[in-house]
């Protein structure tokens, strides 16, 4: 092979075509960054994704340092949390990140999901991308049930006794269940221990590993956009869609600037309100778990009210678990509820816009409603809009059916 | 653009479904009096530390909170710690202990007194400036006195040498439904060392201080945070002129 051959089959000499030739790192970096293309008219809601990567990122590097610091037992977990907040040299500033990330975790993941049912991105072919979401989703809402726990707080000691109760409420084997899960016969040390492993080991291993299975996946079949439209079905001469554009520099520089307005948003909660009144960090989780005292008022984290007060409105325990366990999962079959020709709400009729609206209202009423006692007037309200909860879901496959579309264009609608 | 209205009406509804809900369930809560603690200022919580050491780290202790971390931000000496504050401690990093011993506290009052490093943040400073001028005369209790506040508390009235006694006034209201009491307000029964004003500065000094011990570093965030937004903000602008310049092309 003459010199001038091998110059023109491998343009890069020296270290990278060492690597390149036993590692695909050119490769992986042009199909995943460089020469993924994603459509032009990417609008507010397509920067979710990126930021729930940069609080995972968050997440793991101020948990790795939370861990050098706290002692996962029922006797030192509070003090130890305390010791971080005063005596360890940043502490406070390590574990309000880790606090604050956790709730803007969920922001961001809710908001992420929906994108998704704005735009029909679960639709054909993407229906694995939301599967795999799902997933990452119910293990989050392990993670950060687990996580509640390690500060051993009454509000940690006891939100975790009513949930895991719940488990109590399958016949038969509820109770052997629930006891597999504490791993005693009340909540207590042991169940702080294995609750801790969970959290720092085994849930952000499947997290991680999730979410790059997650983004291999949606690389496969590519990014949807603001119009639910295929871009790789107009593609150019060179193979290139005509409305795609690469992600890195395009995306990598635009998507800086929302991480970087995200990141004010972080800081503005964390330095000036790190209790979010008492949403973000409850107040009652200042008092250590008293395993005598129950608190009036029991109420989970903000992220989790939604689907507690669906479990109140209903008045069995069994009945009302098992409500809440389907709201939660409900999301899982989108891909098959939605019977619409379209998939972005551009260009779907009134009855899909309409039914959206009603399912993100009480979405969010029932998420207040969770934070609040139970009260006659609540729990009525609860009822109305767990009902329209469950509607939105179960009746798609009809109101979608029907729903009269707008004519999708070819090309996206993109003003410069 | 009339279904677009039709989606507006429907959330304007809810909107006000959920406003009457709030103001229909929100009506619960006992009236309380505003603290009005001021968090930057230094006198006022080097009088709230003197309290809490003079009249209640008696009983109560205050485990997570060093000497030597109030000294730096109360801007106190060494000397001044040591003469002033450390009547139950040798060392400048000890915390802060109570001179009861927990076993006694809980024989005497039935439950040994909580630790104070972080009541203010598990109950708010309204609610402790409220509880501590919520004494008031009751012969039924056995330490004489209840609270407003917190019904059927254990403390007694440490700081009646202060405030005085008073007791609760209540009228009576009569109508079809039957006899109902409705709180009026205190009425001084015994003067105390402080008039009604010097007891509520002595009591906000205090609730300062709690405030203060519950989160040390308030102050240290509230500063950081500035600078980084600052900083963030900065970045924004030179990030948004990369990304304009990136996009130039992109019709």
């Amino acid at each position: 092979m003459s010199r001038i051959e091998a110059e023109v089959g491998k343009p890069q000499g020296g270290i990278m075509q060492w690597i390149d030739e036993r590692f695909p790192w050119t490769e992986t970096m042009k199909y995943h960054i460089t020469e993924y293309y994603a459509a032009k008219n990417f609008n507010f809601w397509y920067v979710f994704g990126v930021l729930a990567m940069l609080v995972l990122v968050i997440q793991l590097v101020t948990g790795i340092f939370l861990t050098m610091n706290y002692k996962p037992s029922a006797l030192d977990a509070f003090a130890s949390v305390e010791y971080i907040m005063r005596d360890v040299e940043w502490g406070w500033l390590i574990r309000y990140m880790h606090s604050t990330g956790a709730s803007f975790f969920f922001i961001v993941v809710y908001l992420h999901m929906f994108r998704a049912m704005l735009y029909g991105s679960y639709k054909k072919p993407r229906e694995l991308v939301w599967l795999i979401g799902m997933i990452i989703f119910f293990v989050l809402m392990a993670e950060a049930f687990a996580g509640y726990l390690l500060p051993w707080g009454q509000m940690s000691y006891w939100g975790a006794q009513v949930i895991i109760s719940l488990f109590g409420a399958i016949p038969g084997i509820g109770e052997a269940i629930v006891e597999l899960i504490r791993g005693d016969y009340s909540i207590s040390d042991i169940t702080l221990n294995r609750f801790f492993a969970l959290h720092v080991v085994v849930l952000p291993l499947a997290l991680i590993s999730l979410v790059l299975v997650h983004i291999v996946a949606l690389h496969q079949v590519g990014s949807l956009n603001p119009d639910g439209i295929e871009i790789k079905e107009q593609k150019g001469p060179d193979g290139i869609p005509l409305d795609g554009i690469a992600f890195h520099p395009y995306y990598t520089t635009k998507d800086l600037v929302a991480i970087i307005i995200f990141m004010m948003a972080f800081s503005g909660v964390m330095f000036f309100a790190p209790d979010m009144g008492g949403y973000f960090l409850e107040h009652a989780n200042y008092e250590p778990a008293n395993l005598t005292a129950t608190p009036e008022h029991i109420s989970p984290v903000w992220y989790f009210t939604p689907f507690y007060a669906i479990l109140r409105a209903v008045p069995d325990k069994l009945w009302g678990a098992t409500m809440m366990a389907v709201a939660v999962i409900l999301p899982v079959f989108l891909p098959w509820l939605d019977r619409s020709r379209v998939k972005s709400i551009r260009y779907r009729g009134w009855i899909y816009k309409f039914a959206l609206t009603c399912f993100a209202i009480s979405f969010v009423v029932l998420g207040w409603l969770g934070t609040k006692p139970p009260d006659t007037l609540y729990t009525i309200a609860a009822r109305i809009f767990s009902a329209v909860y469950f509607a939105f879901f179960l009746l798609m496959p009809y109101y979608t059916t029907i729903d009269k579309t707008k004519p999708v264009p070819d090309r996206v609608v993109y003003h410069g | 653009m009339v279904r677009f209205g039709s989606l507006a009406r429907l959330v304007v509804i809810a909107a006000c479904f959920v406003t009457t809900l709030a103001s229909a369930a929100g009506d619960g809560d006992e009236q309380m009096d505003e603290a009005f603690i001021d968090p930057d200022n230094i006198p006022s919580l080097q009088r709230g530390a003197k309290n809490f050491i003079n009249y209640c780290s008696g009983c109560h202790s205050a485990q997570y909170v060093r000497y030597n971390t109030i000294g730096k931000h109360l801007q106190l000496s060494e000397e001044q710690l040591v003469n002033n504050l450390m009547f139950n401690a040798v060392k400048t990093f000890e915390t802060m202990r109570a001179a009861m011993p927990a076993a006694d506290a809980e024989r005497w009052f039935g439950t040994p007194p909580p630790d104070m490093s972080l009541i203010a943040r598990a109950k708010g400073a309204d609610h402790i400036y409220n509880f501590l001028k919520g004494f008031y005369i009751d012969p039924d209790s056995p330490t004489g006195v209840d609270n407003r506040v917190l019904a059927g508390t254990s403390m007694p009235h440490v700081l009646w040498e202060l405030q005085g006694y008073q007791k609760a006034v209540y009228s009576e209201i009569t109508d079809e439904n039957g006899t109902t009491y409705h709180f009026d307000g205190f009425e001084e029964v015994t003067a105390g060392m402080m008039n009604a004003d010097e007891y509520d500065d002595f009591v906000r000094d205090t609730v300062n201080f709690l405030a203060y011990i519950a989160e040390p570093i308030r102050s240290d965030r509230r500063r950081l945070g500035k600078w980084v937004l600052i900083y963030l903000f900065v970045f924004l602008v030179i990030a948004w002129m990369l990304k304009n310049q990136v996009w130039k092309d992109v019709k």
